[in-house]
């Protein structure tokens, strides 16, 4: 998002297809546009490859929860009846990691889906309450039945006339709106 | 990477005709159609009948909510608890509440995994389901222990060191539970809450109040829509589907070794994990269908929760009925094969002791009414269905009476065999413990989609860029 005031946050291209959208967004992939996003009411399969998208590392996250997780599971339970307060129940071993297991498990999952929730919040930067395309009417479209790419006028190949040109005449574009910082 | 524009000329063979699978959203509903029928549902007044329904559940709500409040401050005793039979409705309530849940995490997890896309119709209602018959669950196990304070603030359930700074035993599968149940719910919780995401962005750019705007706004997190967010998004419910789907089988199983890891005739059997598992999908199944069948209708939904999703269910009711089934068996079998006096005793007392009503309530509600789905005609009647899902709910609740209640009264010491019969207190709080579930899910009806929005258009031929519905130009 730009930082100047005056300047216009982008251009916003409707369309009324899946695969008019489908489309246009291979196009604006190959024209090597970088700073620019397709907005769909539901995920278009295939749209991560049409956009030329690295394949999302949410899974990192996933896998960091669960690992802490399960070591503090684990030790937590040998600290708590082997360590701190030795508890003798029925001449059982103090500590192993048998009996510890069930509950480590949960652990392991419980913070492997807290890793994976953040973990999307924050690569996705949200919540984000403040949005350009927030006042423009047509978006509220976006969650509905029809489907928008926005090209930033924060990327290198934008211009204003040049860009709504490729939008209309390339890609086709229903109808193409200029949306305020 | 081939452009995937190049790879749309590829032609995919057309099926035949009769492998054409029945379409999810009938009469070709257009993807505004899908919005409007679904976000509608919460945006206009409730029908007349949600208002009483709501107001009764709400009384049986605060029923539950004033025993209880009797019961912490007399004492366990005005349940009718005794030795030997000192789990009784308490533990079946919770056993029966978690069971349920379960098939919300199927529906959404499981058969996620299995790109069964005809859950998406009933994924969200069955997920919040869940997640109320969680909340439902947990009451009794805490409340149980009497004097809760106890159980909760100096940790004997949650690893905080008591007064005598011993800290919780963790060799207990009793404390297993506690993690497994805890760890459900809120898991649940943020599955749902993924979901829920883009369809609360839906109903905040229709939102007319202020007041709508702002909550759904704030619970939206901002959400446009973009792809970059989708593909983020996407994976982390594929993790979350993931991760739930060996949580959901651990948590029966964990609620099983409460029983199976102790020495109680009836109860120390290796039978039980998957027992349970199967036992509380078919539970579930059938609290699903009692809960979709009149709110498709009461909706006009039926276009979108079609006859053939009634079908699929009512045929996992068949599958899990069935495994249940042969579960009965095999415990019989196994009691006699096993040799040991006791767990014989056990199984001929369950059949033909005191509680054999209990017994036969469970066999015949359990093990024959599921068998009635081999018939595609009694599939494929709401009206029947609905009436056998109900018989489901009973069985399955009779079920863990007879597991808990008829293990317990009698076991090794016939001196201090007993008989348990519920008080009222126990009565009414089972009774307003719905009151809680149907209160809870009234409320959901009121303000958040019943059906998840963008699951349902992503499943569309409209949403398929190489479909020509979906506006692909050229042969399909």
């Amino acid at each position: 998002m730009s930082s100047n005031p005056s300047k216009p946050h982008g251009l916003l291209a409707e369309f009324h297809t899946a695969a008019d959208i489908f489309e246009a967004a291979i196009r604006c992939r190959d024209a090597g546009f970088t700073k620019w996003d397709v907005h769909t009411p539901f995920p278009i399969h295939g749209m991560d490859e049409a956009m030329g998208l690295r394949k999302s590392p949410v899974g990192w996250f996933t896998f960091c929860g669960g690992f802490t997780g399960f070591f503090t599971g684990m030790t937590m339970i040998w600290y708590m009846n082997k360590f701190d307060y030795p508890l003798v129940v029925g001449g059982k071993p103090l500590f192993t990691p048998l009996f510890a297991f069930p509950v480590s498990y949960e652990m392991t999952i419980l913070l492997s889906a807290f890793g994976t929730l953040f973990g999307m919040f924050f690569l996705n930067r949200l919540p984000k309450f403040h949005n350009p395309l927030f006042k423009n009417e047509r978006f509220k479209k976006s969650t509905d039945d029809r489907f928008f790419i926005c090209i930033e006028s924060a990327d290198p190949k934008f211009g204003l006339e040049a860009t709504r040109a490729f939008l209309t005449e390339k890609c086709h574009a229903a109808v193409v709106e200029l949306v305020e910082d | 990477m081939a452009s995937p524009g190049k790879s749309a000329a590829v032609k995919a063979p057309e099926p035949p005709a009769e492998l054409v699978r029945e379409p999810l959203v009938l009469n070709n509903r257009p993807l505004g159609w899908i919005t409007d029928a679904i976000a509608g549902v919460c945006e206009k007044p409730m029908p007349v009948w949600w208002w009483p329904a709501f107001i009764i559940s709400v009384g049986g709500m605060i029923t539950m909510f004033s025993l209880i409040a009797y019961l912490v401050s007399t004492g366990v005793g005005v349940w009718g608890l005794n030795q030997p039979a000192d789990w009784a409705w308490d533990i079946t309530n919770f056993v029966f509440w978690i069971g349920i849940g379960h098939a919300g995490t199927l529906i959404s997890a499981v058969l996620f995994l299995l790109r069964q896309k005809w859950r998406t119709s009933v994924n969200r209602a069955a997920e919040a389901m869940t997640i109320f018959a969680v909340a439902c669950a947990g009451i009794f196990p805490v409340f149980h222990t009497g004097r809760v304070w106890f159980a909760l603030l100096p940790g004997y359930l949650f690893p905080a060191p008591n007064a005598n700074e011993i800290w919780p035993q963790f060799r207990s599968p009793l404390l297993w539970d506690v993690f497994a149940v805890s760890t459900y719910g809120t898991v649940s919780l943020l599955f749902w809450y993924v979901g829920l995401i883009p369809d609360l962005a839906t109903l905040r750019d229709r939102a007319k109040g202020w007041l709508r705007r702002f909550f759904y706004g704030l619970f939206s997190l901002g959400w446009t829509g973009s792809n970059r967010h989708w593909s983020n998004y996407e994976k982390a419910y594929l993790l979350l589907a993931g991760l739930s789907t060996p949580l959901v089988l651990s948590v029966h199983s964990i609620v099983s070794f409460d029983f199976a890891v102790s020495v109680v005739p009836g109860w120390h059997t290796t039978i039980f994990p998957p027992y349970f598992v199967a036992g509380a999908i078919f539970s579930g199944f059938g609290m699903v269908l009692t809960l979709l069948i009149p709110l498709r209708s009461l909706f006009k939904l039926e276009d979108v929760i079609t006859l053939r999703h009634v079908e699929l269910m009512c045929k996992v009711l068949l599958a899990t009925g069935s495994i249940v089934g042969y579960a009965y068996g095999m415990e019989f079998f196994i009691a006699w094969y096993g040799g040991s006096p006791y767990e014989l005793y056990a199984f001929k007392n369950r059949a033909f002791g005191p509680y054999w009503w209990s017994y036969w309530a469970m066999i015949s509600c359990n093990v024959i009414s599921p068998h009635f789905f081999w018939f595609k005609k009694l599939r494929t009647s709401v009206v029947f269905v609905w009436i056998v899902s109900i018989f489901v709910n009973i069985g399955m609740w009779f079920e863990r009476f007879v597991i808990i209640v008829t293990s317990l009264h009698r076991d090794y010491l016939p001196s201090s065999w007993g008989y348990f019969t519920p008080s009222w207190v126990d009565v009414m709080t089972f009774v307003g413990s719905f009151g809680l579930f149907m209160t809870l899910f009234l409320l959901f009806i009121r303000f958040l989609p019943v059906i998840a929005i963008s699951e349902v258009k992503g499943v569309t031929p409209q949403a398929d860029p190489h479909h020509p519905l979906g506006g692909a130009k050229g042969h399909h």
